[in-house]
Parts: structure tokens; C-alpha cells; sequence
């Protein structure tokens, strides 16, 4: 399939409908039920329980779902264009295990919430630093020893939140728990971070063709006139950046980074024009949907929201996978 | 700007190495419009890196390579993409992609940074793999292809970019006889055209058919460049190949033997 600019208008078109359901379903349901005259009359200031409820509790955790959710399969895209390989995830290259090891250090002493978060942030920022350093460590940078570096950081982080988690006492290992299989509730101002996701598409989307070419191997790209070096660069700094956003914001929702790329691509190919703006949107739309079922399925209880993300996205992407023997 | 006379290539005192090891101590060359040049020599002599430094994608110990009369290191990225076309010797594949979208991916210098294909960039793309004849399997997985498929594809993909120079790292491997013989035909035509052709081969008896020039690598830093008659001797190739070999001229055709 050749991803002609109309069609891409109308695969965005099919998200964005989607993104605007997932969001107002996540925006009507709940415990406190709201007629649809209050759903309208929340956008325009209209007082109540229900506008309040809406306004206060269900939009900050529906941007922050679709946010994270999103920079999340962005990051995901990028990095399986990065490291050349399919099964690349954004926490692959242990930007999600310094995160891990900064927010529980946090947790550990008693720290408030939103300095567990700026933990979280300083972590998963000083993992990619060391991936980074160690990586270049012998001027050659190439994808192996870059994936070698991330997952060896990575294991020695789960290394350390083990050990963390066995020499706590019980009540802090429940919001250790919450904060490594992710959760939005906790997440109040998700603005920042869809200011990101913002930066971070606009950033890439001039280079989306260069990222192409260089899925075709880095002598190719660089014989086609691609700045690879440089390319390369900006790629990992910015799929790590957005990973520690969203990581910061949510805590370690897994899944969606691996799989929604891989279902774009399989319904729309892969052409990064259209596959990472695609990914952001379907991102966004299924960890929406999946946290807005996490805290309605079995209501009083709130799953975590990593669960269904993978009970929606698996039968999804084999369905996909059998249709397309592509 | 350069005229039609102007050397295409050109490399003036060329000396390239692999870590300690010395591919080429003193390399000079000139490949006009419509030559064709092979690079010849015994596996780990160099010819990779010779042809990547002339394509200007590794840099030389010492000496300069001019195209169309400008170094290389002069020429932006992709602009040099414009001119010239590099087929790499293995094109490995990770993502799924139809083969009309890979030969696309050779647009990509003559594109600009928001531009999709054009009407006129899939007729080129059809065109190249038609030439390959890859035409009727345009929608195809490029990871369900042959080995023999794969290669014609990277050389459509060459084509499609449309340079004045083609360098070619054994453009021949994994293809049957019938395809060795028309890529090495289609690039001679290219040639006749006005473009430049350096390549790298195994056969000797094709290079004897197919080349202008040769410059033969022995593996030990010693080197024969010249017209394909002066280098192809049966004393210059036994020698660099470690192997006896016969020159004979049959039905007006230069033929190798191997003893």
C-alpha cells in the first residue's frame, strides 16, 4: 500500500473519531452518572456535582491517559526505527528502569507525590544519560551496542526495584506496586506533558521521510543523503524524552509502546509520515479507553490500567496479524 | 560549471586503510561519461571500502576524490544523492514494506522535506522495476522475496534514484545468469547514455566483457590500475588471485581458464 497524502487524511480522520468517542465515553462514565446535558454544560463552566466530577476528576485523567498513552506508542515507533528491531519498546533502553528506581526511592523515604514524580523524571533522565555516554563510549554508536548498553542499565535497574521492594514494609510496596504497573488515577495536571507530546511530533514530522530511508540501514540511508549521525541522535534523545514524560506522568504502563505501532502498521503500513502521527492517535485512543474501563469494569475496584491495555490490544493485533499475512 | 568533458570521478593520490592494514597506497583514476569501471581483487582485498570511499561514505587516509570536478567532502548530502547512486553490497530488511514503496525509497534525494511522490516519481519507480522485472509484483512484502528478487529490487531502487554515477558492490550476487546478464547489459547502456558505472565483480570473464578500466587489489596494499586490457593479463590476475589462471581469445571474446 502507498500512503498517498489523501490517505493519510483519512486514517487521521478514523482516529480522531475514535480519540473524540474514547474521550467522551471516558468523560460520561463512572460511579457518579451524568446526564448528557451536564457532559455538554461541564465545557461551559455549568455548576453541579456532575460538571465538578467531570471537570475535576474525569478530564485531568482522560487527557492524562491519552497523553501518556500516546507518547508512549510515539516513543515505541521511534525506537523500533532506531534500533532497527521490531520488538524495541520506549523502555527497552532502561529509561523506564532509572524511572523505576527514582520514584520508589521516593516512595521508600516517604516523599510527597509530586516529588515522586520529579524522582521519576530525574531517573529516567539519568539512565538515558548513561545509555547515552556508555553507549559512545568508543565513538562508533551503532544500534547494537546502543541496544546492548540500554538493556544491560535496564537490568540492573529491575536489579535494584527488587531489592527495594523486598526490604520495604507492606504498606509502601502497595503504591510501589501501583506506581510499576501504572496508574492514571494519580495523575492531576497532564497538561505539561501534552505540551510535549506536542513538541516531540512536531520535531520529528519534518524528518519523517529521513526515518524511512534509514529503516532501510544506515549505508543506504547515509548513500541517499541522510545525516544518519545526526538523525539518530535526535531520535533517541527525543523518544526518551517522551518516554520519561510519560513514565513521570503514569508510572510504567506497558504494552502500549510495543503494540500499537505494530497494529498501525499493519493496518497502514510503514511509512513513518503517516505511522507516527497514527501511532500517537491510536496510543492515546486505546490507553483512554482501557483506563476508563480499568476503573468501570468492576467498579468500586480500579484495575490496573497496564491489564487492560493488553486485554483490548491482544486479541486486536492477532486479529489483525491473521487477516494481514503480510 | 563542469562541461560534458569533464571527468566524472576522479581520485588523485588515494591511499585508504582498514585499521592498520593499507587497501590502496597512491590510487589515481578518472572515469568519464559513459565508462565503466571494475574494481577487482580477492575477497577481503578492499573493494568495499574502495568503492565507499569513492562514493565519498568513508573518508581517505590521504589523496582526494573529486565528482564532476569537486571534492566530495564539498558536496552536500543530498545533492552527492542526486548525482551519485550507491547499491550496497547486502540490503537487510527488519520491516515489511511493498516493493513499490522500497523502490521509492531512491526519490528520497530529489524530494523535499515535505513533499510525498509524485505522479512522476512512481512512473520513474515503475519504470526501474519494470527494468528489473519486478513490475507485476509491485504490492509483494519485500520480506516474502527471494534472495535473486531482493537484489533486482535493490538495483531498481539504484535506478529509481537516477544518478549520473552508479557504484555497484556485486551487483550480480544471488541473480541467475539471465539476470547477471541483463543488469550488466542495462548499466552498459546507462553508460552509452552519458552515465558513469564502477562496480565491483567477481567474474573475471564478465569484467573482461563489461569493463573500460580495472583497478585490480591484491589484499596487500599493491594495486594494478589501467585500461581492462592492460590489467587482465593471465601473469597480473595469477598473481593477485594466488591462483594459475590462461587468457584466450575465443570468437574475439577475452576468456579466463582456470588451471
Amino acid at each position: 500500500m502507498i500512503c498517498r497524502p489523501r490517505s493519510a487524511v483519512v486514517v487521521g480522520a478514523i482516529l480522531l473519531v475514535a480519540v473524540a468517542a474514547a474521550f467522551l465515553w471516558a468523560l460520561w462514565a463512572g460511579s457518579v452518572q451524568v446526564s448528557s446535558a451536564e457532559l455538554i454544560a461541564s465545557f461551559y463552566g455549568g455548576e453541579g456535582t456532575g460538571a465538578a466530577v467531570i471537570r475535576e476528576l474525569r478530564l485531568p485523567r482522560a487527557v492524562a491517559a491519552f497523553t501518556s498513552g500516546a507518547l508512549l506508542a510515539l516513543a515505541g515507533a521511534l525506537m523500533q526505527v532506531l534500533l532497527r528491531n521490531p520488538l524495541a519498546d520506549p523502555y527497552v533502553l532502561g529509561i523506564s528502569g532509572g524511572a523505576a528506581v527514582g520514584a520508589l526511592s521516593a516512595i521508600l523515604v516517604g516523599a510527597a507525590t509530586w516529588l515522586v514524580d520529579g524522582a521519576a523524571f530525574a531517573g529516567a533522565a539519568l539512565a538515558m544519560l548513561v545509555v547515552f555516554g556508555l553507549s559512545r563510549g568508543d565513538g562508533s554508536w551503532t544500534q547494537s551496542r546502543l541496544l546492548l548498553t540500554g538493556v544491560i542499565v535496564a537490568a540492573g535497574c529491575g536489579a535494584v526495584v527488587v531489592f527495594m521492594l523486598v526490604m520495604t514494609t507492606d504498606t509502601k510496596v502497595q503504591s510501589m506496586l501501583f506506581w510499576l504497573t501504572g496508574d492514571v488515577s494519580g495523575a492531576a495536571r497532564p497538561w505539561p506533558a501534552l505540551a510535549v507530546l506536542g513538541v516531540g511530533l512536531l520535531a520529528i514530522l519534518p524528518f519523517a521521510r529521513d526515518l524511512n530511508v534509514l529503516a532501510r540501514g544506515e549505508l543506504s540511508a547515509r548513500a541517499l543523503g541522510v545525516r544518519t549521525r545526526r538523525l539518530r541522535l535526535l531520535v533517541y534523545l527525543l523518544a526518551s524524552m517522551l518516554t520519561a514524560t510519560a513514565v513521570t506522568l503514569v508510572g510504567l504502563v506497558g504494552f502500549v509502546g510495543l503494540i500499537v505501532p505494530h497494529l498501525v502498521r499493519l493496518v497502514i503500513g510503514n511509512d513513518q509520515r503517516t505511522l507516527l502521527p497514527a501511532s500517537a492517535l491510536a496510543g492515546g485512543a486505546l490507553l483512554m479507553l482501557a483506563d476508563t474501563a480499568a476503573r468501570t469494569m468492576v467498579a468500586p475496584i480500579q484495575l490496573p490500567v497496564g491489564v487492560l491495555t493488553a486485554m483490548i490490544g491482544v486479541p486486536v493485533f492477532l486479529f489483525l496479524l491473521v487477516r494481514h499475512p503480510r | 560549471m563542469s562541461s560534458a568533458l569533464a571527468p566524472l570521478l576522479e581520485a588523485d593520490g588515494l591511499a585508504v586503510q582498514i585499521g592498520e592494514r593499507w587497501i590502496c597506497c597512491d590510487l589515481s583514476l578518472r572515469l568519464m561519461p559513459g565508462e565503466r569501471l571494475v574494481l577487482l581483487g580477492p575477497n577481503g582485498a578492499g573493494k568495499t571500502t574502495l568503492l565507499h570511499t569513492l562514493a565519498g561514505l568513508r573518508e581517505a587516509q590521504r589523496g582526494e576524490v573529486r565528482l564532476q570536478g569537486r571534492p566530495l567532502t564539498d558536496w552536500p548530502g543530498r545533492e552527492l544523492a542526486q548525482v551519485r547512486g550507491v547499491q550496497p553490497q547486502s540490503q537487510p530488511d527488519w520491516f515489511s514494506a511493498t516493493v513499490m514503496e522500497t523502490a521509492l525509497v531512491g526519490r528520497h534525494p530529489h524530494l523535499g522535506r515535505w513533499a510525498w511522490e509524485s505522479g512522476d516519481d512512481m512512473r520513474i519507480a515503475n519504470e526501474a522495476l519494470a527494468c528489473m522485472g519486478l513490475d507485476h509484483m509491485v504490492e509483494r512484502n519485500i520480506l516474502t522475496l527471494s534472495g535473486g528478487e531482493r537484489q533486482r529490487l535493490a538495483i531498481a531502487s539504484l535506478l529509481a534514484q537516477r544518478p549520473a554515477l552508479y557504484l555497484l558492490d556485486e551487483p550480480l550476487s544471488h541473480l541467475d545468469l539471465h539476470y547477471q546478464m541483463a543488469v550488466l547489459a542495462h548499466f552498459s547502456a546507462l553508460a552509452r547514455a552519458g552515465a558513469g558505472v564502477a562496480m565491483v565483480l567477481h567474474d573475471l570473464n564478465l569484467a573482461a566483457r563489461f569493463a573500460d578500466h580495472v583497478v585490480l587489489l591484491d589484499g596487500t596494499g599493491k594495486m594494478v590500475s589501467g585500461t581492462a586490457d592492460e590489467v587482465l593479463q593471465a601473469d597480473v590476475l595469477s598473481a593477485a588471485f594466488g591462483h594459475p589462471l590462461r587468457r584466450h581469445v575465443i570468437e574475439g571474446r577475452v576468456a579466463f581458464l582456470v588451471e
